[in-house]
């Protein structure tokens, strides 16, 4: 039996899917502070990473379908080595692996029957907070260049209402932290207490050599959230957090 | 990065499928012309093709390992390059330096580099020092062609070993061989030399200046003896480079502390020109 579906409803049922799929997850929030750009996220998993390091200055934060937004992270790795090895390292750019993401989520989106349920942010740090970059980049490519912050996931709206009221540019890291959990907390309208070992935390630090991408969990986490539980404040701390050595974030 | 696309605009299968975690083997599937060792061969003398690269010393102190390398490349008997870079950081706890064919040296440091780091990424964690040191094996038999046409790379490759927290150094022959080397180690035209003063001044209990100031003091009698290896030139300032590893990670010594180091290596050279002496007994 023949039927007709408009080119409008088919695009609107995979967006529709496509947002209930993002929905079902936890959110993820990319901030910049005052020593470069911050992604926390809500992840239970220790070892099933939302947040990565895509190259030297480029980071990788991502929410929705695990195996889809793993392929592209794996993907965003070979384009930026490869670019690097035959190039410089400096011809990587975020913009670059964005554009990318965004061509590629985009023909997925128009061409198959199945959407992609993924919603990334593509983060670089540059010489100076003017410089850095972060590009959101949806289920159907498309790409929005973003100052300041950005959440995405479940209730990213309600996130980033509360993560506005929060937010510094200029704040010390704990601060940043800071606000992220408060914004994450407004998940879903529950007020959930957060833990550390339900929190995904890296940064992207300016002031680093080589490679500015370092994971901030254990020990180290369990101080700076001390710290924020502990009034919010610690300009102090901050020094001796990067002044730590021997845990390199890249590792982990 | 035109081939990372198929034509409809998605990412190529290679790109998105699980795949490899081996930079080498990815590359080698999408873009193979990028690889050293797949080339045809060179037909003739193609031996002044590239400069060569000469004396490396490393030697290992408690807690760390030292990397030392002089900065000259040399073409026949003419000096190609005085300030040349022959070591390279392959990742944050090692690093690869280069005697041999300078070129192809340099390629199959860069790429090295790579390599390990995309593991890392890839993996979310990095392979064991034994592991890089079993892969640079690997990359070097893959140069085998290329050595037999008179294109040999030998590197030496130094890390910190966090299981065992010790600094450890490892050499390759142009075949691949690969041999851990304990306490010091040299390779390059003036490696012979440089290897006899390391054995008359390597001590169990060396700190990490000590340990620097002894690589100089090698370097400088390689340089003395070897007419390939560069030695501190004062009045250019173009003094060796000196890398450190420990469990801090890989640290460059700073220019103005080896120049330092380096001035009062050749000031204790104008009154005792052959260096310093080892106890008799």
């Amino acid at each position: 039996m023949p039927f007709y579906v408009s080119p409008e409803q088919i695009m609107k049922d995979k967006a529709d899917y496509a947002r209930k799929g993002i929905a079902r997850g936890r959110s993820a929030v990319v901030l910049q502070y005052d020593g470069g750009i911050l992604f926390v996220a809500d992840n239970m998993s220790r070892t099933l990473h939302k947040i990565s390091e895509l190259y030297d200055r480029i980071a990788f934060a991502a929410v929705g379908r695990y195996n889809e937004f793993e392929n592209l992270r794996l993907a965003g790795v070979r384009i930026a080595d490869s670019t690097g090895y035959a190039y410089d390292r400096r011809d990587v750019t975020g913009q670059a692996l964005a554009n990318a993401y965004a061509q590629h989520l985009g023909t997925v989106f128009t061409e198959s029957s199945k959407p992609w349920e993924v919603e990334i942010v593509v983060a670089e740090v540059g010489d100076s907070a003017d410089t850095d970059q972060i590009y959101r980049i949806t289920f159907d490519g498309s790409v929005v260049d973003e100052r300041d912050f950005v959440a995405m996931g479940g209730s990213a709206e309600r996130v980033t209402g509360a993560l506005r009221e929060r937010y510094d540019k200029d704040a010390s890291l704990a601060d940043a932290l800071s606000a992220a959990m408060h914004a994450l907390t407004h998940e879903n309208g529950e007020q959930r207490e957060l833990e550390a070992a339900g929190l995904e935390v890296a940064v992207l630090e300016r002031a680093r050599e080589h490679r500015k991408f370092r994971r901030i969990q254990g020990p180290r986490l369990n101080r700076l959230i001390e710290q924020v539980r502990g009034g919010g404040g610690g300009e102090s701390e901050d020094g001796g957090e990067s002044a730590e050595a021997g845990d390199d974030g890249a590792q982990s | 990065m035109s081939e990372a696309f198929e034509g409809s605009g998605r990412l190529a299968a290679a790109f998105v499928n699980r795949g490899t975690s081996s930079f080498i083997d990815f590359l080698g599937a999408v873009n193979p012309d990028l690889l050293p060792g797949r080339r045809e061969p060179f037909q003739g003398d193609s031996s002044r093709l590239t400069p060569e690269a000469t004396t490396i010393v490393a030697l290992t102190f408690p807690g760390g390992v030292v990397l030392a390398g002089d900065r000259r490349a040399t073409s026949g008997n003419i000096i190609a390059n005085r300030d040349m870079d022959k070591l390279f950081r392959t990742d944050e706890f090692s690093a690869v330096a280069i005697a041999g064919a300078a070129g192809i040296g340099i390629e199959l440091a860069k790429l090295f580099q790579v390599e390990l780091e995309h593991y890392e990424k890839m993996e979310g964690r990095s392979l064991s020092l034994e592991g890089k040191a079993n892969r640079l094996s690997t990359m070097i038999r893959g140069n085998l062609a290329m050595a037999m046409q008179g294109f040999v790379v030998v590197p030496l490759l130094v890390g910190y070993d966090d299981s065992r927290e010790e600094g450890r150094i490892f050499s390759y022959d142009a075949v691949g061989g690969r041999y851990e080397e304990h306490r010091y180690h040299s390779i390059g035209s003036g490696s012979v030399y440089a290897r006899g003063a390391l054995k008359k001044l390597y001590r169990d209990d060396l700190d990490e200046e000590g340990a620097a100031v002894a690589a100089l003091q090698s370097l400088y009698d390689a340089a003395d003896d070897d007419s390939a290896t560069g030695g501190p030139d004062v009045y250019r300032k173009i003094f060796p480079l000196v890398d450190v590893i420990t469990d801090d990670g890989h640290r460059r010594l700073p220019a103005e502390d080896v120049e330092r180091l380096a001035e009062s290596v050749v000031q204790g050279r104008s009154e005792r020109p052959d260096g310093p002496t080892a106890p008799l007994r």
